[in-house]
């Protein structure tokens, strides 16, 4: 049984329905406004097996976050299967449950359970989790008083702690000093060893050879081509302006 | 289809959020738990003085009297008000966390538990002042309270839900609560309420939670039958319905957070 699995899934927006007041409602009652209909991603398919791992390159707006969102469980998709049988983490937009008037160790917790750790695992590693985010006694302050840099730490050591089947990575690795960039590094290495899946996003396509061994190329929602990834990765950097490296051909 | 790729703890996320919830709150504020206190002891002050020195009323020991129906009514319009906003204000979890959904607005009620805890103790404390001894009929007071909790969260199910959708069902909840104070026996005995209202008021759990309060804390009696039996009914069926109507909607609320 394949980990991920998409069965021709599509997934449309409706464009211009958020945030809506009373009078939005009734406006589009009296006038019978057409929706338009944003096609996030149009029948779409793929399989990931255990312990491979795929990197998802594509432009912005090509369909790489709602593809994501679906394997997270975030939303269901319009039409089409989308069967994951694992635990999914990921690091999407990280700290983004965070609250800048709770302790650092406050936020650890509160995260952990989001996260879904329980109790007992958070208590267990919870030094490695300190450690490895280095903030030293920061770790006892209200967020408001780190920097950006500090709270993408703590994100980070928190998030790599969960232990996933499946962990999405979505251009998080830009964060950082180096040092703290390599321990990253070093932790995706270790899932990647531990025979996990990994889930890429990025649209700099450079930096993913040393995980993925196949890509999975992204256009307007539609799968333009899904193959080993040094064959995608030229193909697509060819498309996206920037000159075909000939070692390629 | 697909189950849950959460699959984390329950309990300890909904202690957690519960925690997070009150610990704001209170960290922002000098003086803390004492002004828990503070909202009720004043209404409490102001409404004696009013009923007692202005409009003098045959009602005696009024603070215990206001007091009875303040606290549930305070709870319920906080709790209600503020879990109302509860998904919208989460939409970073919401739209990054496969959590499940429910687990937010049934947090923001418990948080709200926890500050009732403080004021359900300044409410015995009056009443012990005012020589209405302990008595057996405590023991129903877990079982009300119970019951209003569970009513309230129904409530905020469905209206956090419908906020998602429609932003100005809050303003609604608020202008409601604002009715509701003057529709709830809060600064008036039942006994002035004409007869052919009594079933709607007793079939509206605020008002029957002010009158089962003041049965058990007053008349040191057993609240009468008919209120208990209103109440398991009216909150039974509200929770059904909020834990109904969330399910069937939730799986929206990210498209239009």
């Amino acid at each position: 049984m394949a980990l991920i699995e998409f069965e021709g899934v599509t997934k449309t927006f409706r464009t211009g329905t958020s945030a809506k007041l009373i009078i939005g409602h009734i406006q589009d009652r009296l006038h019978r406004r057409e929706r338009s209909l944003f096609h996030a991603l149009t029948n779409v398919s793929f399989q990931v097996e255990r312990g491979e791992s795929l990197a998802i390159v594509g432009r912005n707006g090509a369909g790489k976050s709602t593809l994501l969102s679906l394997v997270a469980g975030l939303v269901d998709p319009n039409e089409g299967r989308v069967l994951v049988n694992g635990r999914v983490a990921a690091l999407l937009e990280l700290g983004s449950g965070f609250h800048t008037d709770l302790t650092g160790v406050e936020n650890l917790w509160m995260n952990a359970s989001l996260l879904g750790l329980t109790r007992k695992r958070t208590a267990e590693v919870y030094d490695s989790i300190v450690d490895f985010a280095g903030i030293g006694d920061f770790i006892n302050k209200p967020l408001r008083t780190y920097s950006s840099g500090m709270v993408v730490r703590l994100a980070f050591a928190v998030a790599v702690h969960v232990d996933p089947d499946i962990l999405i990575i979505d251009e998080v690795l830009g964060v950082g000093d180096s040092a703290f960039r390599q321990k990253c590094l070093d932790k995706i290495h270790e899932f990647h060893n531990l025979g996990k899946t990994l889930l890429f996003v990025s649209h700099a396509a450079g930096s993913l050879g040393a995980f993925c061994d196949r890509a999975l190329w992204l256009d307007h929602g539609q799968v333009v081509a899904d193959g080993p990834l040094d064959e995608i990765v030229p193909m697509y950097e060819g498309e996206v302006p920037v000159s075909v490296p000939e070692a390629h051909s | 289809m697909k189950k849950h790729a959460w699959g984390g703890d329950y309990l300890f996320l909904l202690t957690n959020l519960m925690q997070k919830d009150f610990k704001i709150r209170y960290r922002n504020m000098s003086l803390g738990v004492f002004w828990s206190l503070l909202n009720p002891l004043v209404t409490m002050g102001v409404l004696t003085f009013v009923f007692t020195k202005i409009f003098p009323s045959s009602q005696r020991a009024y603070p215990v009297f206001v007091l009875c129906g303040l606290t549930p009514f305070n709870f319920f319009s906080l709790a209600w008000g503020s879990g109302t906003q509860a998904i919208v204000e989460s939409t970073a979890f919401v739209k990054r966390v496969a959590i499940p959904r429910e687990i937010i607005p049934i947090a923001s009620v418990l948080s709200n538990c926890l500050h009732l805890v403080i004021q359900i103790a300044l409410l015995l404390f009056v009443t012990l002042i005012y020589n209405n001894p302990v008595n057996k009929n405590w023991l129903w007071l877990p079982v009300i309270w119970g019951f209003f909790i569970v009513f309230v969260t129904g409530l905020v199910m469905i209206t956090s839900a419908i906020n998602v959708f429609v932003r100005d069902v809050r303003y609604l909840v608020e202008s409601f609560n604002a009715v509701l104070f003057w529709l709830v026996p809060v600064m008036y005995p039942f006994s002035f309420i004409p007869k052919q209202y009594h079933e709607i008021y007793e079939l509206n759990p605020v008002a029957a939670m002010v009158m089962a309060l003041r049965n058990i804390l007053m008349e040191n009696s057993a609240p009468g039958g008919h209120i208990l039996r209103n109440m398991a009914l009216v909150s039974s069926v509200t929770f059904m319905a909020g834990y109904t109507i969330f399910r069937s909607v939730k799986r929206s609320f990210y498209d239009y957070l």
